[in-house]
């Protein structure tokens, strides 16, 4: 276990400048330097030894407060300041408070030594993992803090504000309980003089900037302690007091919604709003434990209802599995299957119209025109079939399996091979027009915009290429890109096998930004709203920032999410290889409802007039009513 | 070797220039313009400032790097604006926005302007969202090491092809303006905006407020610093103006619109916005940078 009282950011580079005691000074003839623990600020801890006990290494820490107001009353205050914490905390006695053992002045340095404490801070907790902290250990920790709090706020003769409340400020030690450290308070504002600035604590209520201290400060700080504990979002990242602009369940859809508005009442802007007194907070934090079940069974996990606002219209069982994407076109369903069929089904009723056989797996979206639907096959061809009945038109042969999705563009076919060429067919009569080479596989589906083709291949390089099949330009990802590009307002989007989702400008292929995943993606990413999402591997489908590729949401799915999301007016469509159809709340990526399926889904699903249409590795295409 | 042979070949046999011929500068009123094909679309920039009526100092930083080329399909234009706003006593407000100034171009200009000129681009650049942070907390850093006591405004942006990015620390402001409507596209990192936004405070309060200069996010205020980024599409048809409060905080917004439509071109236009902001009083240093995009 790491050993430290408290994680300040360290300030690399000036530590030597901030004249910090080397491990081996010894202070008093008493406190040996171990190390340093933290410094910033006005103040340096270390990890000290006491000599006091030779035979038992009884450590302690020791904070030095360093001075460097050069003004004789600005020094003199410093120090008060400082004498001030130490005669307060000498006062003060609670299991969650660190003792102090002494306080000295020495070579115009002020000490003060104290409890040395085995554990770590929340900050640091919370840097160590990725995971969201549980609903139960959150609340555990909090009552213990509405306890240390009550303490304070009822010292006697005067109330202790603790003013300082923040993730940093808390330590969990080896036994599992919150202690408070660092009662460096009382700080003091410089007035709003131009050009003189205030940090924010982030964690710090309104009325402190305005110089008051009140019982409610501290709640406020708390509840912006939990928040951020329950979402993972900073808020020294964020505008001050802007709270309420990451609701906590939109970020981390497994907090209770009781637990929820206990934290937005803490974080009332107007300091009446919040609870009267942390007794009031500590109340109702047991009470939403207990309607949540935790203070019942600390193990039981919220149980998800599974809404039935979803009603199956029909399903269809072909032959194999389904593993591309349906295409609805004039009322009829067109969907490839592994049973090397291309299938027409009529896309009310779910009636078998007719099939056509190729001589390969479909693992591809089929593409419809007018009357006639183009299919790409395993089989190396592209098939071009008549719409209403399935008779052949013409085939175009390629070198190899055909893993693309057709792309239909002013009268001509563009698709992607495997045998490293985009191609380029004359939609009437099957003629190549042009072909273009990649480095190798291509099995995304190629964006035609503008007199521009972009693809991705499965050596991880992006091409765009114009008209004449001349490259523009070309983008290195570390893996194959195989998830097909979208373009939005002039920046590019795709995934890649790299676990990493690319913005590229799309005029020169420079990457405005990346977003990373846990693992590789194939998904195509969908956009709404000023918003990408995107499923991946590690079973994911997330919610990202298009503007600046910050994280919204992320919603698991219990196995890799290789298909494509879909959006359709504020839901958002997307299977799992869990064999579950999932809808979500666009804004929030809570779940709507799930339909489950007997085998994996891989494709993309389709709507067509309220209608949503997908396969199924277990043979059937299913058509449901939203 | 394509790419050089379609820049240099054509020209190989123009570049030769007949025997005995006089060269002398040419007089623009003899040359017949239809010689001259005039680049369509360009992009127009003007910038000024002022070090204002009431200060004796000017702490504002601009920096401007445009880049346009002709005939290269491949290079597209660029450009790199910059406004910082010091503040800090004893000079540290104009050393911190000209050290974090040329921090931030120094970083944005190796990392992607000469990567744009590059025959052979790195494989693995730095997506320009990522540089713009990294320079910015470059500024940051440079600022706490070489100028304690001093702190910056800085807003950025880097305009490459058809896309911005923009950097954003503290109280300048980028604002675009198209169609007759003034927008504010960075955010005020300022405790009375903040207010403001909450509605605890009115606009016509905050205007005068006692801590309207109080930010609560600048360049040099400590080791972490949070930096907005984004990209936005080019604008197109509209002008994108980077200011310092010392504009902005005196003209009205309606004024600056009206300012910069009615003006023959950028530098006219940013010298009757200074020229605005010190028939108000000039309180404080005056910089403005405006770049007209063209049309589509």
């Amino acid at each position: 276990m790491r050993r430290t009282t408290r994680a300040l950011p360290n300030k690399t580079g000036e530590t030597d400048q901030l004249g910090l005691l080397q491990p081996g000074v010894t202070l008093q003839d008493r406190y040996l330097v171990l190390g340093v623990l933290g410094s910033g600020g006005m103040s340096s801890v270390y990890k000290g030894r006491d000599l006091h006990f030779p035979n038992v290494t009884k450590l302690v820490a020791v904070k030095e407060m360093i001075n460097m107001a050069a003004d004789p009353t600005m020094y003199e205050m410093v120090v008060r300041n400082f004498e001030r914490e130490a005669d307060l905390l000498a006062t003060l006695s609670h299991p969650a408070i660190p003792r102090i053992y002494d306080y000295f002045t020495h070579d115009s340095s002020s000490y003060l030594v104290m409890e040395f404490i085995e554990g770590r801070d929340l900050e640091r907790l919370l840097h160590e993992t990725d995971e969201f902290l549980s609903e139960e250990k959150a609340i555990t920790w909090a009552v213990e803090l509405c306890d240390v709090l009550t303490y304070l706020h009822g010292h006697q003769p005067q109330p202790v504000i603790f003013r300082d409340m923040k993730p940093s400020n808390v330590m969990i030690d080896q036994h599992g309980h919150i202690r408070l450290i660092d009662f460096g308070i009382a700080r003091v504002f410089q007035p709003g003089q131009k050009g003189t600035m205030i940090g924010t604590e982030g964690y710090s209520p309104p009325e402190q900037y305005r110089g008051e201290a009140s019982p409610a400060g501290d709640i406020y700080a708390l509840g912006a302690t939990l928040h951020h504990l329950l979402t993972r979002r900073d808020p020294r990242a964020e505008p001050p007091f802007s709270f309420s602009e990451r609701p906590i369940r939109q970020i981390n859809p497994h907090v209770s919604p009781e637990l929820e508005s206990v934290v937005n009442a803490a974080l009332a802007y107007d300091p009446k709003e919040r609870f009267d007194s942390v007794e009031s907070f500590k109340g109702a934090l047991l009470s939403a434990a207990k309607q949540t079940g935790i203070l019942v069974s600390p193990q039981k996990s919220t149980a998800l209802k599974l809404p039935s606002d979803v009603q199956e219209l029909w399903s269809f069982e072909c032959e194999d599995e389904i593993r591309g994407t349906p295409t609805v076109h004039q009322g009829i369903l067109y969907v490839g299957c592994y049973d090397n069929n291309l299938y027409a089904l009529d896309a009310k009723r779910g009636t078998f119209l007719w099939k056509y056989p190729t001589e390969g797996g479909i693992p591809t979206r089929p593409a419809a025109h007018e009357d006639i639907v183009y299919v790409a096959s395993e089989d190396h061809r592209l098939h071009a079939v008549s719409a209403d009945q399935g008779k052949l038109v013409w085939t175009y042969l390629a070198e190899g399996p055909i893993r693309s999705s057709p792309t239909l563009h002013e009268g001509y076919v563009f698709f992607g091979c495997d045998d490293a060429h985009l191609h380029v067919v004359n939609m009437m009569n099957g003629r190549r027009a042009w072909r273009a080479e990649a480095a190798g596989p291509i099995r995304s589906t190629p964006l035609v915009l503008d007199e521009r083709v972009y693809y991705g291949c499965e050596t991880g390089d992006f091409y765009c290429v114009d008209f004449r099949g001349e490259i523009k330009w070309r983008f290195r990802a570390k893996r194959a890109i195989s998830s097909s590009p979208i373009m939005v307002e002039g920046i590019l989007y795709f995934g890649s096998m790299d676990w990493t989702l690319y913005a590229l400008e799309a005029e020169g292929g420079w990457q405005i930004w990346r977003f990373r995943m846990g693992r590789p993606t194939i998904s195509s990413p969908a956009y709404a709203e000023g918003k990408l999402f995107t499923g991946c591997a590690d079973g994911n489908i997330y919610a990202i920032d298009a503007r600046n590729n910050r994280e919204l949401w992320r919603f698991q799915t219990e196995h890799q999410v290789t298909g494509s999301p879909l959006v359709h007016e504020d839901s958002l469509f997307c299977g799992s290889v869990d064999g579950s159809m999932y809808c979500l709340d666009l804004r929030s990526g809570r779940k709507r409802w799930t339909y489950r399926t007997g085998g994996p889904i891989t494709g993309t699903p389709t709507i067509a007039e309220g209608t949503i249409y997908f396969g199924s590795t277990d043979h059937h295409v299913y058509a449901l009513l939203t | 070797m394509d790419l050089f042979k379609r820049i240099f070949g054509k020209k190989a046999g123009a570049a030769a220039s007949p025997d005995g011929v006089k060269t002398a500068p040419l007089d623009p009123t003899t040359v017949s313009r239809a010689t001259v094909k005039p680049l369509q679309g360009r992009i127009l920039m003007g910038m000024a400032q002022s070090v204002g009526i009431e200060r004796t100092h000017n702490e504002d930083s601009l920096f401007v790097l445009q880049g346009n080329a002709a005939g290269l399909e491949t290079l597209p234009d660029f450009g790199l604006y910059i406004v910082a706003d010091g503040m800090g006593g004893h000079r540290s407000g104009e050393v911190a926005s000209s050290v974090s100034v040329r921090s931030v171009a120094r970083r944005l200009c190796e990392d992607s302007i000469l990567q744009l000129l590059a025959i052979d681009p790195l494989a693995d650049a730095v997506p320009l969202q990522d540089l713009m942070r990294i320079a910015l907390e470059e500024a940051n850093q440079a600022v706490v090491d070489r100028v304690p006591g001093g702190g910056t405004t800085l807003t950025a942006v880097l305009h490459l092809g058809h896309q911005i990015t923009v950097g954003h620390v503290g109280d300048s402001r980028a604002y675009v303006l198209k169609d007759g409507e003034v927008r504010t596209i960075t955010r005020d990192h300022s405790l009375v905006k903040r207010l403001e936004e909450l509605g605890q405070l009115r606009p016509e309060e905050a205007e005068v407020h006692p801590q309207r200069n109080v930010l609560y996010r600048a360049i040099g205020q400590g080791a972490n610093l949070e930096v907005d980024v984004f990209s936005l599409p080019m604008p197109r048809d509209a002008f994108l103006l980077l200011c310092s409060d010392g504009l902005w905080g005196v003209v009205p917004d309606q004024e600056i619109r009206r300012i910069v439509t009615t003006s023959e071109n950028p530098q006219a236009a940013c010298e009757r916005l200074i020229d605005s902001a010190n028939a108000a009083g000039g309180p404080d240093n005056i910089s403005a940078v405006l770049i007209f995009f063209p049309p589509e």
